[in-house]
């Protein structure tokens, strides 16, 4: 079949099995719209901001775990794009994003709406190509998915010139099959010898800890590392980004741990003697001060990504291999080892952990009169059974999330953690939303967050997405206030939030149903109702304190065993 | 320490600006970077001279690996290896004993005088970095004109090669 550009690029698309393109046109991209009206397979989603677009890709790609795919015009399309790109990077999610240019013959002449898309994304894409001839369009896309969706996943940028697209302008077609790539051959199983220390390793502890992150998820490994977890009874912790890669209602979970993690996850952090992290980066908000970052451990990592091993904390075994792989090698070896760990130090160390889980690190004032938002997301959690897709913004209201609402399944807990991207929730939630039409989507956010992408109500409403938005209205950009509470002496430079718009009134011009809740009382009924309303999108502005702070918390320098705790009265 | 990386890359646009943009981005610095198309027209090589902590060095090979574009990487440094560089000086050379003196020096350094006018000569060494900087130190300062260096290249020594 012959084809122009933006047919191949359609058809290319229905091919890779792609069910949703989420894009905004504009002049470069117009052969490709033109494309797209004239077929129904592939649908696109039109969000009101390239931003919006990109997260919604990314939110759809977190909850599946299939490639989101955007599509966004030349220059303004592109850089309104590239927030949304950085946030999939950091937290490794496959994008392929396609962001037409300029016609060839114009690349380098300052053409309207021309900017250097592939220069500009480099340092915050897996990869990128710039396409400059229609023959090579097709394989150039099967490479972007393969790139996107293997080996550590990340966000590739197609840059298509309008004159590839030309309709007039037709080739042969068919889906390439068969491509190689000599200088890209990720790492899928890790090494027998490696494995086979670590499993010495992990038999000898006394004092052993798990820590994993967004990599467990990625590779759809849960099944098989709640399993080797609970096999071996250790404790175990996960990051932002791990979150529901392990049971959060399993006795064995100690929550999570860094900056606003809880007070036995880090303590247990400081005190372990074998330290087996999987599919984490050992970012800075979980290590707190490196020098003082487990300082009694012996470190195995498992991490498809070599680049990641030995960057920020040195480690003692390292194994290179996709998650679901290694650990399953590792259950192997186990068994083959035929050996327990010392038991009594395990119930020692258990004990140890249960009287720091006794300090209950979380406790709030629950007697306020004013709304705490912890409370607002403690019966979120009883009202959607826990069971609920929950996105979130950037902020407080995404740590009180990430400590109160307990996730027991991956590819639930959708949110920025390397990038903290305020203005993410909401696209996301979209995304989400169309990945699980008949699914409980709920985005916890803030009154700052939500104004950064507030837009896509309208993408919401002429989706019929029946989203339930939960706005933690604290008239303060909350984490901005609570360090200027902590480290400037409490001046509020800029934090505070002034001349908000009447958020109910604002969802109902949105053609959407708005809330207000001020009274603790009121929290509960209220969540009930709106999540009764199963085809509308409820927008609940709840009135929380202004002064809530996010504890227990490891301010900056400090380690795992210097956190900073709540004293109530 | 000081570490030659030797890098096999596609020869494709954007390569070179990724290992720039690469280094820039996190910080680490370059001492010198040469590259050029090899007999093999779809690959590039790349020397690439840096300095950093065992640590540094270990994470820039394998964020250089990570690099879609980078087929084959190898510290050359790490063996036994040869180093080379080019320079060109341009030098006054206007009276008889300054011509006399830089003719001398050249030969003994290896050079060659590749230009000769009245008032000047252009001189071609090649070398380590070490030598050269020891040629430009040895002649008079205030007769040197202009200097281009092409940054250190090298090859392993022996049977190992860099190929695909």
């Amino acid at each position: 079949m012959k084809l122009g550009g933006g047919d191949i690029l359609v058809q290319f698309l229905q091919d890779e099995g792609v069910e949703f393109v989420f894009g905004y046109p504009g002049g470069a991209a117009l052969h490709i719209y033109d494309a797209i009206f004239r077929q129904e397979k592939v649908k696109h989603i039109l969000a009101r901001h390239e931003q919006g677009a990109v997260h919604a890709a990314d939110g759809f790609a977190r909850s599946t775990g299939k490639p989101g795919v955007a599509l966004v015009t030349s220059g303004p399309g592109a850089t309104n794009a590239v927030t949304g790109i950085a946030t999939a990077y950091m937290d490794s999610i496959p994008l392929v994003v396609v962001t037409a240019q300029v016609a060839s013959p114009l690349i380098g002449s300052d053409a309207f709406q021309e900017v250097d898309s592939v220069g500009i994304t480099r340092p915050c894409v897996k990869h990128n190509f710039l396409v400059k001839d229609v023959k090579d369009l097709a394989s150039t896309l099967r490479k972007a998915f393969y790139i996107a969706t293997t080996g550590r996943p990340g966000p590739v940028v197609v840059d298509i010139p309008k004159d590839i697209t030309d309709p007039a302008v037709k080739i042969p077609y068919s889906y390439p099959e068969d491509f190689s790539m000599r200088s890209y051959q990720p790492t899928v199983k890790g090494h027998p010898g490696q494995i086979s220390k670590a499993v010495e390793l992990i038999l000898s502890a006394k004092r052993p800890m798990v820590y994993s992150g967004g990599g467990v998820v990625l590779s759809n490994a849960a099944t098989e590392f709640t399993a080797f977890c609970r096999r071996l009874g250790f404790p175990v912790t996960n990051t932002l980004m791990g979150l529901g890669g392990f049971p959060a209602t399993d006795p064995q979970f100690v929550g999570m741990l860094g900056m606003h993690g809880t007070y036995e996850a880090n303590m247990a952090m400081h005190d372990c003697d074998v330290l087996l992290a999987i599919g984490a980066r050992f970012d800075d908000r979980v290590t707190g001060d490196l020098k003082k970052f487990c300082p009694h451990a012996k470190i195995i990592h498992v991490d498809i990504d070599p680049a990641s091993i030995s960057k920020n904390v040195r480690i003692d075994v390292p194994i290179v291999g996709d998650i679901k792989q290694v650990v399953s090698d590792l259950t192997r070896e186990l068994d083959a080892a035929n050996k327990e760990n010392d038991a009594t130090a395990l119930k020692k160390w258990w004990n140890q952990i249960g009287q720091w889980r006794g300090r209950d690190c979380l406790q709030y004032d629950r007697g306020s009169e004013l709304i705490k938002p912890q409370y607002v997301v403690e019966k979120l959690y009883e009202v959607t059974g826990g069971d609920a897709f929950v996105t979130s913004d950037v902020g407080q209201h995404q740590m009180f999330t990430a400590q109160f609402y307990k996730f027991d399944k991956p590819r639930r807990w959708i949110n920025s953690g390397g990038l903290g991207t305020m203005g993410f929730g909401l696209p996301a939630a979209i995304g989400v939303q169309l990945a699980h039409r008949d699914a409980t989507v709920a985005c916890v956010t803030g009154e700052a967050s939500i104004q950064m992408c507030i837009q896509e109500l309208s993408t919401a409403r002429q989706l019929d997405l029946p989203l339930k938005i939960i706005c933690l209205n604290n008239r303060y950009m909350g984490m901005v206030r609570q360090w200027q509470e902590f480290f400037y002496e409490s001046r509020y430079s800029h934090s505070y939030l002034d001349a908000l718009p009447d958020f109910v009134k604002l969802a109902e011009s949105y053609g959407h149903v708005g809330v207000r809740i001020e009274k603790p009382e009121d929290v509960e009924g209220a969540l009930k109702e709106a999540f009764a309303m199963k085809d509308s999108l409820v927008f609940m502005d709840f009135v929380t304190d202004q002064t809530e702070n996010v504890y227990p918390m490891i301010a900056a320098g400090k380690g795992h065993h210097e956190m900073q705790e709540r004293e109530l009265a | 320490m000081r570490h030659i990386i030797s890098l096999l890359m596609e020869n494709e646009a954007g390569a070179l600006s990724r290992v720039a943009g690469l280094f820039s981005a996190r910080g680490y610095n370059i001492e010198s970077l040469t590259v050029a198309p090899t007999e093999d027209s779809s690959l590039s090589r790349m020397t690439l001279v840096t300095r950093g902590s065992d640590n540094v060095i270990e994470q820039i090979k394998k964020q250089l690996n990570k690099l879609i574009d980078i087929v084959k990487l190898a510290d050359i440094s790490e063996g036994v290896h040869i180093e080379r560089e080019l320079m060109m000086v341009k030098v006054q050379a206007a009276n008889a004993e300054q011509r006399e003196e830089l003719k001398r020096m050249a030969d003994i350094f290896n050079g060659t005088v590749l230009d000769v006018t009245d008032k000047t000569y252009v001189i071609e060494l090649t070398g380590s970095g070490d030598k050269l900087d020891a040629f430009l130190q040895t002649i008079d300062q205030s007769s040197i004109l202009e200097t281009v260096r092409s940054g250190a290249t090298g090859i392993a020594r022996g049977g190992k090669s860099l190929r695909v």
